[in-house]
C-alpha cells in the first residue's frame, strides 16, 4: 500500500504520521510539499496536524488553498481515503470535503492532553480495528477544536452514521460531542485528535496503532 | 479603488473571544459592555476602477477565501 503525508509550512505531526503510516504498511510514506501540483501514485493520504501558515486568516484556511489540494480534492472525490487530523480536519472543512467548521474552544483554552473517545460508527474503513460502542484514548492538542455545523448538518451526520469518534467528555464545546465525522461517501476522515501520538507503549498507548493497522487494512480491501 | 472588507462571526455562533474582552471590560469598570464580537477587518487597494466590478471581484474574494459561510458574514465598503 502506498501513502502520502502532505506537509504545509508548519506542519508539525508530518513526520509523527510518517512514523505511523510506516509502521502500519512496512514503507515510509511519500512527503509531498504542499506547493506541488500532483500526488504521486497513492492509496491512503493524510492531512498531518500542525499550524499551517501560522493559522492565519482561520485554522487552515491557507492551507486549503495550496496548490496540492486540488490533487488531493480531485483523489478524494474519486474514492482515494483521505484523513485529516487536527490542522488536517480543519484543511479538509475549508476545502469543501467535509462539512461545518472548527471553531475556538468553547473555553478559550488551547486543550493538551489525552481523551477518551466512543467509537460511534466501525462500519467504514476508518474504524473497523474497534466494535461499536468501544473506547479509545488519543491525545488532543488544538486551539480550535469546537466543531460547529448548523442543526441540519448535524442532524444529517447523525442519521447517515457519519460521526465516527465522540468525546466521552467533551474537551473543546465541540457540537454532539463531535471528535471526528466522513463524508457521505466514507472516504474523507477528519479527527480532531491524533492516533499518530499513540502507536507504542513508549508513548503512552497503542490505540492509534490499532487505528492505522485497521485503516490501511480496510482501505487494502 | 480600495477596499475594506469586515468579517464577523455569525450571530448565535460562540465567540469566546469576544465573551473574554468582554470580561476584561467588566473587570476595567464598563460594567454596561454586553454582547461583545470580535471580528476581523480587511483592507485592500484594487487596479478597478468601477466601483460595481470592484464590488463583484471581492465579493468573489470573499465566498473563495476572505470569509467562511458556515460561521461567518461579511460586509464589504468600496471607496476611491
Amino acid at each position: 500500500m502506498k501513502t502520502s503525508v502532505i506537509v504545509f509550512p508548519a506542519s508539525n505531526c508530518d513526520r509523527d504520521a510518517a512514523v505511523a503510516l510506516e509502521q502500519a504498511t512496512g514503507k515510509p510514506p511519500a512527503m509531498v510539499w504542499h506547493a506541488e501540483t500532483d500526488l504521486p501514485d497513492t492509496d491512503l493520504v493524510v492531512l498531518p496536524g500542525g499550524f499551517s501558515y501560522g493559522d492565519y486568516l482561520r485554522s487552515g484556511a491557507m492551507a486549503a488553498r495550496s496548490p496540492i489540494m486540488r490533487s488531493v480534492v480531485e483523489k478524494a472525490k474519486a474514492g482515494t481515503p483521505v484523513i485529516g487530523i487536527c490542522n488536517g480536519f480543519q484543511i479538509l472543512t475549508e476545502a469543501g470535503l467535509l462539512p461545518g467548521a472548527l471553531l475556538r474552544n468553547a473555553g478559550l483554552n488551547f486543550v493538551c492532553r489525552t481523551v477518551t473517545l466512543k467509537v460511534e460508527n466501525n462500519q467504514s474503513i476508518f474504524a473497523s480495528a474497534f466494535e461499536k460502542g468501544q473506547t479509545v484514548d488519543f491525545p488532543v492538542a488544538h486551539h480550535d477544536g469546537n466543531y460547529f455545523a448548523d442543526k441540519e448538518t448535524l442532524d444529517r451526520l447523525e442519521s447517515e452514521g457519519r460521526i465516527v469518534f465522540r468525546y466521552v467528555d467533551n474537551p473543546n464545546g465541540s457540537a454532539r460531542d463531535i471528535a471526528g465525522i466522513m463524508n457521505d461517501a466514507g472516504n474523507v476522515l477528519g479527527l480532531m485528535p491524533h492516533p499518530e501520538r499513540v502507536i507504542s507503549p513508549l508513548l503512552g498507548g497503542v490505540d492509534g496503532a490499532l487505528f492505522f493497522k485497521g485503516l490501511v487494512e480496510a482501505a487494502a480491501r | 479603488m480600495k477596499a475594506r472588507i469586515t468579517v464577523t462571526l455569525k450571530s448565535g455562533v460562540l465567540d469566546p473571544q469576544g465573551k473574554a474582552i468582554e470580561g476584561a471590560l467588566h473587570g476595567l469598570g464598563f460594567a454596561d459592555a454586553a454582547d461583545v464580537r470580535q471580528g476581523k477587518i480587511i483592507e485592500m487597494k484594487l487596479d478597478e476602477t468601477n466601483e460595481t466590478a470592484a464590488r463583484a471581484r471581492v465579493e468573489d474574494m470573499c465566498r473563495k477565501l476572505l470569509a467562511n459561510p458556515v460561521m461567518e458574514n461579511y460586509s464589504i465598503e468600496i471607496s476611491a
